[in-house]
């Protein structure tokens, strides 16, 4: 089926989110949509699956106009979506939340699901996929997460497929997966709207690509453009994909973590026998695919996992079984993985959000008052530091789009004073351009001579900010290797082979 | 060594504190029991087939059987806890010993008739397991019902009245889950459409349903008493077969139609909500309503459909307290009774199952103090009267596992606000 968007508006405010867009997909055809971090590109997508209402603007499939006031609406015309933030409910397993809203009875009212969960099996092992019908959303990591939501777009049959940034949290290989699902689906004639980040993926695949900035669309881009020509053209300006950086060697240990284990609830192991040090100025990378002890890793350094035992030396001084509050004030910047989840209070305005880990410092306590007059200049000052892309410093930070709300964790956590900074996924789901400067901001972090702890699963990103690469694979570091390592050397080790 | 998790730790105290306990009662009600003197149970309430005699023990023999029994059961909660399964079975048998054991010493040389205690138990307990499916059929659905005890006094007032004017206590029993929707229609429209803080709002019908029945007693209901409150009530129905088996019988199957009732409505919510569509859906919206509406699901719409199904239940239960018993309506003859079914959900883990064993914990915990004083032991009634409170304590505090909410419990739903 075809899809075609006609002068599709939505204002929030003042702000315009999407500014009389255009779109045409046709079946059989994967249309890419590229955007900077807040361009509109969600907004558009929520509004064709009906969970915003635009302002103006009419939708024809397969050349009918048709309305759509809410999602019902758009499952009846065939359309489907992966969304951006996951629509999965925690407590239910991963059947229960594929077949919610499709559910099948018996003659005597109940559920029938032995039919979706042969479909789940099915589709999983057509795609490549693993899965466990019972196990419950919660416990599955996120990279799982993902693929739960992409199988319950695909599970009935969705003719028009919005795919708003499914693979933001895939490994390499995983993504490479979903680049096949996609082409499958467009060779049996679904269309589909595909939204990334990853310049190389939307290149892999797109028949089509068009450019959104500031809620209009700018251009319509030949697939075959290079990653700067697209780059340039999301941003408005040239776009530096490659930082270069320069190497230096200044030997005093900042941080030495050694012997460090951890284990869950029951007292099974996580992660064993962890051993590094970092240098002052240098940046050691944690690589690895999803799941492998990173998170575990990562929370231990600011003493947010219970069962730890080993010991974290920050300067020489012990830092494990410290309160957070402590570890953090002991000279540790702390980008934690899910933003949405760790790093921010959704409902707080930026301003609040900018001073949550210092609002009981000066300037911004004096006595039991806070100093609204503080609170907001250092809001201003980041605001415009960082780029942070807002209407107003008070709006809740929920109404950021995902890049914007990144930077407002980054502008934050690097306004202490730090020695170490642990930054996990600190690029996930960012634009080109905020990537550039999120990797300029962690290099200058590096020359200021800080210690930092970065953990990705972004295979590039790795080779372009590291010093020295470990790999963690089934909770160990299986290797530590120095930055002139090549992609392969670094894939193997990250699919567990020790050469 | 082996660092716990927070709750685990709990759980394990909560173990020990218990163990502890029942130590305690074998020292004290077992072994601290001189008296020679017995305790007569007696087992039979009147038509059963076989006439079961009652069993005399000697007062400290029980006390001491049932300590031991405790202390059997803290052990066998303590190897499930070493096993990493839940250890409520075990918190179970070693909570309740300890309250037999209280009992056999208490009642040294005195008469206790126990089937009419747990008989006594079940009436107790009866508005608050619909009370408490009330709470659950909303708070599952993501709306926190305060206003169960207004559902059941608007019931109790509705079916009384109707049942006076009309000489039928049918026509009482269908008015009275009217009634209790009718607050629910308020509850639900102000909470799930205008986006009314819940808790306020349940505790503002409650008071709005308090004034408005004290008003019509005192104006209607006192002085032409005669028309308007003088319902005549159901009589028990003895089911055949199953009403004549000795213990069980009298207590379960010898009840009011309303009682059949509730067990019917037990059992379709347990079922519905874990094996039906209706249920998926309903948890789904108490869980995460952007994810169901994203399904296609009109959240606000089975919102409102189960809060005003949760007000047929309670309304239904309020009857209970009128045509259901003594007949007649008596100002705010509910006595918070509301509140303790809200209390007996969270205990209940919001789990209809949870829900009903606390309700009949609470039920029988306020029967035995009545019992025990008219056997002539002298147990303060206030003490009696905590047990649900003090239980709920327990249970919010995590000391029996973790207690989860549902997650958007309270949570105003309207499409596009979150993001
Ligand atoms: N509910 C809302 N209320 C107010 N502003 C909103 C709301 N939803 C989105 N916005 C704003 O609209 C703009 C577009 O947001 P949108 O989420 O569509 O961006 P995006 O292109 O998907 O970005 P990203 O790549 O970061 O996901 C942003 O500036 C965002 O702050
Ligand atoms: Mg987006």
């Amino acid at each position: 089926m075809s899809l075609e968007l006609r002068g599709v508006t939505k204002t929030f405010g003042s702000l315009v989110a999407n500014d009389n867009i255009n779109l045409k997909v046709d079946d059989g055809e994967i249309h890419a949509i590229l955007g900077e971090n807040g361009a509109g590109k969600s907004t558009l997508m929520n509004i064709v699956y009906g969970l915003v209402q635009p302002d103006s603007g009419e939708f024809l499939v397969d050349g009918n106009p048709v309305t759509i006031h809410q999602p019902a609406d758009a499952l009846a015309v065939g359309i489907g979506m992966v969304h951006q933030h996951f629509m999965l409910i925690p407590v239910f397993s991963v059947l229960e939340n594929i077949i919610l809203g499709h559910e099948q009875s018996t003659k005597i009212g109940s559920l029938e699901s032995s039919a979706a969960r042969e479909k789940i099996l099915k589709l999983a092992s057509e795609f490549g996929f693993h899965i466990d019908p019972d196990a419950i959303v919660e416990n599955l990591s996120v990279g799982v997460q993902q693929r739960v939501e992409i199988l319950k777009a695909l599970m009935y049959d969705a003719k028009i497929l919005i795919l708003d940034e499914p693979t933001a949290v895939l490994t390499p290989q995983e993504t490479d997966e979903f680049i096949e699902i996609m082409k499958k689906l467009r060779a049996s004639g679904t269309a589909i709207i595909f939204i990334s980040h990853k310049l190389r993926e939307v290149k892999a695949v797109a028949d089509k690509i068009t450019v959104i900035r500031q809620g209009k669309v700018v251009a319509i881009a030949d697939p075959k453009s290079t990653q700067e020509e697209l780059a340039s053209l999301m941003v408005g300006r040239p776009v530096n994909l490659t930082e270069k950086k320069t190497i230096h060697h200044d030997n005093a240990v900042v941080v030495k973590v050694s012997e460090l284990n951890i284990a869950d609830e029951v007292g099974r192991p996580l992660v064993s026998n962890i051993n590094f040090e970092i240098h002052k100025g240098e940046i050691l990378a944690i690589a690895g695919v999803q799941g492998n002890g990173q998170t575990e890793l990562a929370n231990a350094m600011v003493n947010l996992h219970k069962n730890v035992h080993g010991s974290i030396l920050l300067d020489g001084q012990e830092i494990v079984g410290l309160s957070v509050n402590k570890s953090l004030h002991s000279g540790i910047a702390y980008v934690p993985e899910s933003r949405e989840l760790d790093g921010l209070i959704g409902k707080f305005s930026i301003a609040e959000n900018l001073i949550l880990d210092t609002h009981h410092e000066q300037p911004f306590a004096k006595g039991i008052f806070m100093s609204n007059k503080a609170v907001e200049e250092e809001a201003q000052k980041k605001v415009v530091e960082f780029d942070i892309r807002t209407q107003s410093i008070d709006a809740p930070v929920s109404s950021l789009s995902g890049g914007n709300k990144q930077k407002v964790v980054l502008a934050r956590e690097l306004s202490r004073p730090v020695r170490l900074v642990v930054a996990c996924q600190p690029t996930r789901g960012l634009d080109v351009g905020a990537i550039e400067f999120v990797h300029k901001r962690i290099l200058e972090e590096r020359e200021a001579g800080r210690a930092v702890l970065l953990f990705s699963t972004e295979l590039d990103e790795v080779m372009t900010l590291a010093d020295r690469i470990a790999v963690m694979y089934k909770g160990e570091i299986l290797s530590i290797v120095d930055a002139s390592a090549t992609r392969e050397q670094i894939g193997l080790l990250m699919a567990g082979v020790k050469s | 060594m082996k660092k716990m998790s927070v709750a685990r730790k709990r759980t394990l105290r909560f173990l020990i504190i218990l163990g502890a306990l029942n130590l305690l009662a074998l020292a004290k009600f077992g072994f601290g029991n001189h008296s020679t003197l017995s305790t007569t149970y007696g087992l039979v309430l009147g038509h059963e087939w076989i006439i079961l005699h009652s069993v005399v023990v000697k007062s400290s023999t029980g006390s001491t059987f049932f300590a031991l029994l405790g202390l059997l059961g803290c052990g066998l909660g303590f190897l499930f806890f070493k096993l990493n399964k839940t250890s409520l079975a075990g918190i179970s048998i070693a909570s309740i010993s300890i309250l037999f054991s209280f009992i056999c010493w208490a009642a040294t040389g005195k008469f206790i008739p126990l089937t009419g205690l747990l008989q006594g138990g079940l009436m107790l307990a009866v508005p608050l397991i619909f009370g408490s499916m009330s709470g659950l059929l909303c708070e599952r659905s993501g709306v926190i019902n305060i206003a169960i005890e207004g559902q059941l006094l608007a019931g109790a007032f509705a079916s009384a009245v109707v049942a006076s004017v009309t000489h039928k206590t049918m026509l009482g029993l269908i008015i009275a889950p009217i009634a209790g929707a009718a607050v629910s229609v308020l509850l639900a429209t102000f909470a799930i459409k205008f986006g009314v803080d819940q808790v306020i709002l349940g505790f503002v019908l409650n008071v709005l349903v308090y004034g408005l029945t004290d008003f019509l007693y005192k104006r209607l209901l006192i002085p032409y008493q005669s028309t308007w409150n003088q319902a005549p009530s159901f009589s028990q129905i003895s089911i055949p077969i199953l009403g004549k088996i000795p213990i069980i019988g009298p207590i379960f199957f010898d009840q009011t139609i309303i009682v059949y009732l509730m067990y019917a409505i037990v059992a379709a919510i347990s079922y519905g909500l874990f094996r039906t569509k209706w249920g998926l859906r309903t948890r789904s919206v108490g869980e995460h309503p952007e994810a169901a509406d994203s399904v296609g699901i009109d959240v606000n719409k089975l919102r409102f459909r189960n809060v005003v199904i949760a007000g047929l239940v309670a309304g239904l239960g309020g009857a209970y307290f009128t045509i259901g018993s003594v007949g007649s309506f008596g100002k705010e003859m509910t006595a918070g009774s509301g509140f303790i079914a809200l209390a007996a959900l969270i205990f209940g883990k919001w789990t209809p199952k949870g829900a009903i064993l606390a309700a009949l914990l609470f039920g029988f915990a306020d029967n035995l103090q009545g019992t025990l004083s008219i056997i002539g032991v002298s147990v303060p009634s206030e003490f009696m009267l905590m047990v649900p409170y003090i239980a709920t304590i327990i249970a919010v505090s995590g000391l029996i596992g973790r207690v989860r909410a549902p997650a958007a419990d309270g949570v105003f739903y309207s499409r596009g606000e979150s993001h």
